[in-house]
C-alpha cells in the first residue's frame, strides 16, 4: 500500500477500483455517448485515448493528469453527477484544469446529494505508480491510499 | 479570494440565495487556481458553448431555469454555439426520428430560455461569433467570460482578448455577476510561452493537422511558434486569420490550448516578441515527417476502412466568408479539371447564419449551389452526435471533428479530391 497527499478540490470518502488514463481525459469524447444513450456503465467513449476506451467509468476511481478538449467538458461532468453516471472519485497527478474544475464544483454546489471527491496535485509519481484495479481509497483530508 | 463589499455581500446571501449560489460557485472555480481576486468582465457581448436542446443536459436547463426564476440573469447579451438541426442537411428518416424525437427534445424550451437569458438575437448560433458579420468580436485585452474552446483560443491569441477556457454555465455565471476570478490566462504571467515550437516543414502545413500536432504535445500550456509567419505571412488578413481559427481550434481539441503565440503574427507576440518565452520552456520541431506521423495516428474507426464516404463536412469551426468563397472557386477547378458538374459526395459547408446571409449576397452563392454542396448553420459536431451517424462513413477536414465523432480527417486537398471525383 503506498499513500499520496493532494490537494482537496471537491471532498468526500470513498473506495473504488482505479482506472487509469495517462494521457489528457477528454470529458466530451469519453462521456457524450454514454449519457446520452443510457448506458449504466459509462463506458469511455474516447476512440483517441486506447487506455480508457470502452472501460466502465461509472463508480470507479478515474485517475488522470488532467482533463483536455471541449469546454462542455464542465457541464458534461456536471450532468454526470446530477444523472448519478460519475466516477467515485477523480485524482489528478496534476493541478486541476479549468473544464475538470468547473465540473466539480458545480456538481458541489448545485446537485443535492452528489459526493465525487476530487483531488489534483497527487504528482506524477501517483500516475506511474497506481494501475488499472488497484483499490483507491480517498479520504476527507486529500490523502489518497493505493494497494 | 479578497472580495469587494459588493461581492461579499452576493456570497452571504444579500440579493438571494441564487445568487448567492453563483458567486459561491465562481469563488470555489477562482480559489481552486489560487486567484487572489474576481475582476470585471470588460467585453461587450458574453459567448456561451450550450446551444443544444439535449435530453440528457436537463440538469443544464434545470439550472438554466433556477437562475431565470430568481431574476438574476445578465444584463451582458451573448452569442452562443451553432444550432444542432437544420432541415437542409441531408438525414433519413431514421437520423430524422431519433434527432427530433429522441435527443434534441428540449431544444425549442432551451432556446426559449437562451432569449430570456440575454441572447443577442435570433441568428446569433455559431462558434465563431468573432467573425465581422456577427458582431461579437471582443477589443484587445478585454476581460472574457466566454466559453466554447475553439472561440477563447482565437479571442486570446488572434484578438488579443484575455479569458480562461471556462466550461458551459460558468461563462454565463460570470455574466451574471458582472466578473470572473483572476487567474491563468487573464495574467501577463499565466500568457507566457511554456513551449517554443518550431516550424521546419516544407511546404505550408495544414492548419488542422499542425494544430492537432501542437495540440496532442503541449496540452494547455502556452506555445509559442517559430517558423509559421513564412508560410502565412505576417499580416492577420483574412487568410491569415482563417488558417489561425481553424489551427487554434485543433489545439483546443486535441489538447487544452487556450492561447498561443505565433511569431511576428499574433498581437502580443509583435509586442513583447521573445520576452513572452518562459526561461526553460520546451522545444517542439515539426516537421513533414512528424506531421505525417500525427496523421497516419489518428485512428480509423469507420466498420468497414474502405467504405465510400455518404457524407463530407467542411466548416467545424464555422467557415468565414473567405473560406467559403475560396472553396467555391477551388471546388469548381477541380470539378472542370475531373470533367464532373456536381460534387460525388454529399458535401454540407457549415458557417455562421450571417455570414451565410453575407455569402448568399454574393455571386459565389450561385456558384457554389450549383457544384451541389449545400450549405448550413448547424454544429457538425452535434449532427454526428449519436450512434447511426457512428455507422456511417463521414468525412471532414476538421480535426475538432475528427476527435470527438467517428469522422474520418482528410487534408483540404485531400478532401477536394475526393468530394469533385468520389474518391476513386
Amino acid at each position: 500500500m503506498k499513500q499520496f497527499k493532494g490537494r482537496v478540490i471537491a471532498p468526500g470518502n470513498v473506495t473504488a477500483e482505479a482506472v487509469v488514463t495517462k494521457q489528457g481525459f477528454n470529458t466530451l469524447a469519453s462521456l457524450q455517448m454514454a449519457l446520452q444513450f443510457n448506458d449504466k456503465q459509462v463506458k469511455c467513449g474516447d476512440q483517441n485515448n486506447n487506455e480508457l476506451s470502452g472501460k466502465p467509468l461509472i463508480n470507479k476511481a478515474l485517475c488522470l493528469p488532467q482533463t483536455i478538449g471541449s469546454t462542455t467538458g464542465g457541464l458534461v461532468l456536471y450532468c454526470a453527477c446530477a444523472m448519478e453516471r460519475n466516477p467515485a472519485c477523480m485524482l489528478f497527478s496534476n493541478h486541476i484544469d479549468s473544464l475538470a474544475a468547473a465540473g466539480a464544483i458545480l456538481a458541489d454546489v448545485w446537485v443535492e446529494n452528489v459526493s465525487m471527491p476530487v483531488i489534483d496535485c497527487l504528482g506524477d509519481e501517483f500516475l506511474e505508480y497506481v494501475k488499472d484495479g488497484m483499490k483507491i481509497t480517498v479520504k476527507d483530508d486529500g490523502v489518497v491510499e493505493v494497494e | 479570494m479578497k472580495l469587494t463589499k459588493e461581492q461579499e455581500a452576493i456570497l452571504n446571501g444579500e440579493k438571494g440565495e441564487t445568487l448567492a449560489k453563483v458567486m459561491k460557485t465562481l469563488v470555489m472555480y477562482g480559489d481552486a487556481f489560487e486567484a487572489e481576486k474576481l475582476v470585471p468582465i470588460t467585453s461587450k457581448y458574453n459567448h456561451l458553448v450550450t446551444s443544444f436542446g439535449l435530453k440528457v443536459m436537463s440538469p443544464v436547463y434545470d439550472l438554466m431555469q433556477q437562475i431565470l426564476d430568481a431574476g438574476v440573469s445578465s444584463e451582458q447579451k451573448f452569442s452562443v454555439d451553432p444550432r444542432p438541426l437544420d432541415k437542409n442537411v441531408p438525414a433519413n428518416f431514421l437520423q430524422n426520428f431519433v434527432f427530433n424525437k429522441l435527443m434534441y427534445t428540449k431544444q425549442d424550451f432551451y432556446e426559449k430560455q437562451l432569449v430570456e437569458l440575454g441572447l443577442m438575437d435570433k441568428d446569433a448560433f455559431t462558434c465563431t461569433c468573432y467573425m465581422d458579420e456577427v458582431e461579437n468580436k471582443p477589443k484587445k485585452d478585454d476581460v472574457l467570460s466566454w466559453a466554447e474552446s475553439s472561440a477563447v483560443v482565437y479571442a486570446n491569441s488572434v484578438l488579443g482578448a484575455r479569458c480562461n477556457r471556462n466550461s458551459g454555465i460558468i461563462d454565463i455565471m460570470g455574466s451574471i455577476v458582472g466578473y470572473v476570478p483572476y487567474f491563468g490566462l487573464l495574467t501577463d504571467e499565466g500568457r507566457k510561452a511554456t513551449w517554443v515550437v518550431r516550424i521546419e516543414t516544407t511546404k505550408k502545413p495544414e492548419a488542422q493537422l499542425l494544430g492537432s500536432a501542437i495540440g496532442m504535445k503541449v496540452m494547455e500550456d502556452v506555445p509559442y511558434v517559430k517558423g509559421l509567419d513564412k508560410w502565412i505571412g505576417n499580416e492577420l488578413n483574412d487568410s491569415a486569420c482563417a488558417y489561425l481559427k481553424d489551427f487554434g481550434a485543433a489545439t483546443a481539441s486535441n489538447g487544452a490550448v487556450g492561447l498561443y503565440h505565433i511569431e511576428n503574427l499574433t498581437p502580443e507576440a509583435v509586442e513583447l516578441k521573445e520576452s513572452l518565452i518562459c526561461e526553460g520552456a520546451k522545444e517542439y520541431v515539426i516537421d513533414d515527417a512528424e506531421l505525417e506521423r500525427v496523421k497516419n495516428n489518428y485512428p480509423v474507426v469507420w466498420k468497414n476502412p474502405d467504405a465510400k464516404p455518404k457524407l463530407c463536412f467542411i466548416g467545424c469551426p464555422h467557415l468565414s466568408l473567405e473560406q467559403l468563397k475560396t472553396w467555391t472557386k477551388n471546388i469548381e477547378k477541380a470539378l472542370s479539371e475531373n470533367s464532373n458538374k456536381k460534387v460525388l459526395i454529399p458535401t454540407v459547408f457549415t458557417a455562421a447564419p450571417k455570414v451565410l446571409e453575407a455569402f448568399n449576397k454574393t455571386e459565389y452563392s450561385e456558384r457554389l449551389k450549383n457544384t451541389g454542396v449545400i450549405t448550413s448553420y448547424i454544429c457538425p459536431l452535434m449532427y454526428m452526435n449519436n450512434p447511426l451517424c457512428k455507422k456511417m462513413p463521414v468525412i471532414t477536414s476538421s480535426n475538432k471533428l475528427r476527435t470527438y465523432t467517428s469522422a474520418r480527417y482528410y487534408t483540404d486537398s485531400e478532401i477536394l479530391d475526393i468530394i469533385t471525383t468520389g474518391g476513386k
